[in-house]
């Protein structure tokens, strides 16, 4: 098996005296689509948003793609990333949010644009090209004039997964995609990702409480507690027969709210 | 007579119709200080307002309290200050330069504000997805928080405009002619009040209706389709 493209290695992450992380060891191979399941507050998004580089670490090492993330190789061992290193880890990622975060005063094109024209360095024509592409991928050809606030939040996640993918990352984090839509919706959100998980090359973090669909498309499933992964597997073995109690409460709460 | 020409106090029509050339220089200036209050507000608010954002407190405090004492203070006292002591250390302006500059600076601790809310207003996660994008600091600040911040900056910047040429006849207590000065000049001269000061309301309604229509034609022109504004 390859080297994996992400490894944490004992990272704590705090807020203040709240420990979101707790020496977490996590890693996933190339190519591998992971998802994370668990109860709010349990540092699902904390790990993605430190991935991207959005939420600095208090302890611990994080290796993606053969390198330290948050610290540079110095003449004395680890020292703190720069602002150069982390523009040149950031490269290898894409996020897509919650809440989309959709840049609202640009149209789609726009969006899709903007990154590969001022950061790739694309020309305008080629940052078109590669746009109009990724919606027709996501089934939003029509839509390239449009401004965000006149699309569905479906229609506008898909946007933000193909901008996302305009990048071209290596590694996609989705931190729950589909909790902001509304139940008609997700459907076709959860399409795009998937038709993404069949792509051998790309890596995948799916944060979400969409069991079903963890099912389909994961690799393997890991369980979030307190900062830590309780448990992990394939998806058939943590959906059918978990091995910790807390993993089961959890599943019993999400599968069977009702009761 | 003021500015070289005659009033005529024959009639209360001919009064009104001899003085208003003198208060339209009177306007003139009223409009000039407003002018270049309203920039050096701009321009130093935006100082203060990038100062107090700096991460370093050595620079961010001074400057957080530098604005609290510019609002927390009367326009009269920055204005006598550069009046009466910047000459004590060498610096001597012309009046209207002194005032110009006291509203500015009195104004600058107001449009801080207003900066500081139209950025603070973008949601947070416009950065996050711009980071997460990869673009520059530089680039996130032109590219995505600017232009949302200054559909929200622009409509309480013109009330400011409005607010300074309010202000400007407190520069009159440095000799400034501005327009109020010049009516209370000729009532002292002519015992009559009445015609100039009524003349000075009127035109200063004129006035601010004029400039908030001009606000309010440049922020019909503030290219913010998309962007939710509250
Ligand atoms: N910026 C922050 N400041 C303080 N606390 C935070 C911050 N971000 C997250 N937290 C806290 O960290 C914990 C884990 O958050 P998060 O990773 O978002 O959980 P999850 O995504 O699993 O629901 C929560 O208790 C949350 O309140
Ligand atoms: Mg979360």
């Amino acid at each position: 098996m390859n080297e994996p493209i992400i490894r944490c290695e004992g990272v704590v992450k705090r807020f203040g005296e709240l420990t979101v992380l707790d020496h977490l060891d996590f890693t996933v191979d190339p190519g591998e689509k992971v998802t994370i399941i668990g109860p709010s507050g349990s540092g699902k998004s904390t790990v993605l948003r430190v991935l991207m580089t959005l939420e600095r670490i208090n302890e611990g090492v994080v290796y993606v793609d053969g390198e330290p993330l948050w610290h540079e190789q110095g003449a004395k061992g680890l020292e703190p990333a720069s602002e150069a290193h982390l523009r040149k880890m950031r490269q290898k990622m894409g996020m897509v949010f919650q809440h989309f975060n959709l840049f609202p005063h640009m149209t789609v094109l726009r969006n899709l644009t903007e990154a590969p024209r001022y950061v790739l360095g694309l020309s305008p024509r080629e940052a078109r090209q590669r746009a109009e592409e990724l919606l027709e991928l996501v089934g939003l050809s029509d839509k390239a004039e449009a401004f965000p606030s006149q699309l569905s939040g479906g229609q506008q996640q898909r946007v933000a997964i193909a901008r996302a993918l305009a990048m071209r990352p290596k590694i996609m984090l989705f931190d729950e995609p589909t909790s902001a839509l509304d139940p008609e919706l997700v459907g076709e959100v959860l399409r795009v990702i998937r038709s993404l998980a069949e792509e051998h090359e790309l890596t995948m973090l799916l944060v979400t409480h969409e069991m079903d669909f963890a099912r389909r498309i994961s690799d393997r499933v890991c369980f979030f507690d307190q900062g830590r992964i309780l448990e992990q597997g394939p998806p058939e073995e943590i959906f059918s027969s978990p091995k910790e109690q807390r993993t089961r409460e959890f599943l019993h709460a999400v599968l069977h709210p009702e009761e | 007579m003021l500015f070289g020409i005659e009033w005529d106090t024959s009639t209360s029509w001919a009064f009104a119709w001899s003085i208003l050339p003198i208060l339209l220089r009177g306007m003139v200036v009223t409009i000039q200080a407003s002018l270049l209050g309203f920039f050096v507000a701009l321009g130093l608010g935006l100082l203060l307002a990038s100062l107090k954002g700096v991460p370093l407190k050595i620079i961010a405090w001074p400057a957080a309290f530098i604005t609290e004492f510019l609002r927390d203070t009367p326009l009269l006292i920055q204005l006598f200050f550069l009046y009466y002591v910047l000459p004590d250390y060498g610096i001597v302006l012309p009046a209207f330069l002194t005032g110009a500059l006291a509203l500015g600076v009195q104004y600058s601790a107001y449009t801080a504000e207003v900066y500081r809310a139209g950025i603070q207003a973008v949601p947070r996660g416009q950065k996050e997805a711009a980071r997460a994008l990869n673009l520059s600091e530089r680039l996130t600040f032109i590219h995505v928080i600017l232009p949302q911040a200054v559909v929200r900056i622009v409509p309480a910047m013109g009330n400011y405009l409005v607010s300074i040429m309010k202000d400007v006849p407190v520069l009159s207590v440095v000799t400034v002619l501005e327009m109020l000065n010049v009516a209370k000049i000729i009532g002292d001269r002519t015992f009559n009040y009445l015609i100039p000061l009524t003349m000075v309301g009127a035109l200063y309604l004129l006035l601010t209706l004029v400039a908030a229509w001009g606000v309010r034609v440049l922020d019909t022109r503030l290219p913010k389709r998309g962007i939710p504004l509250k």
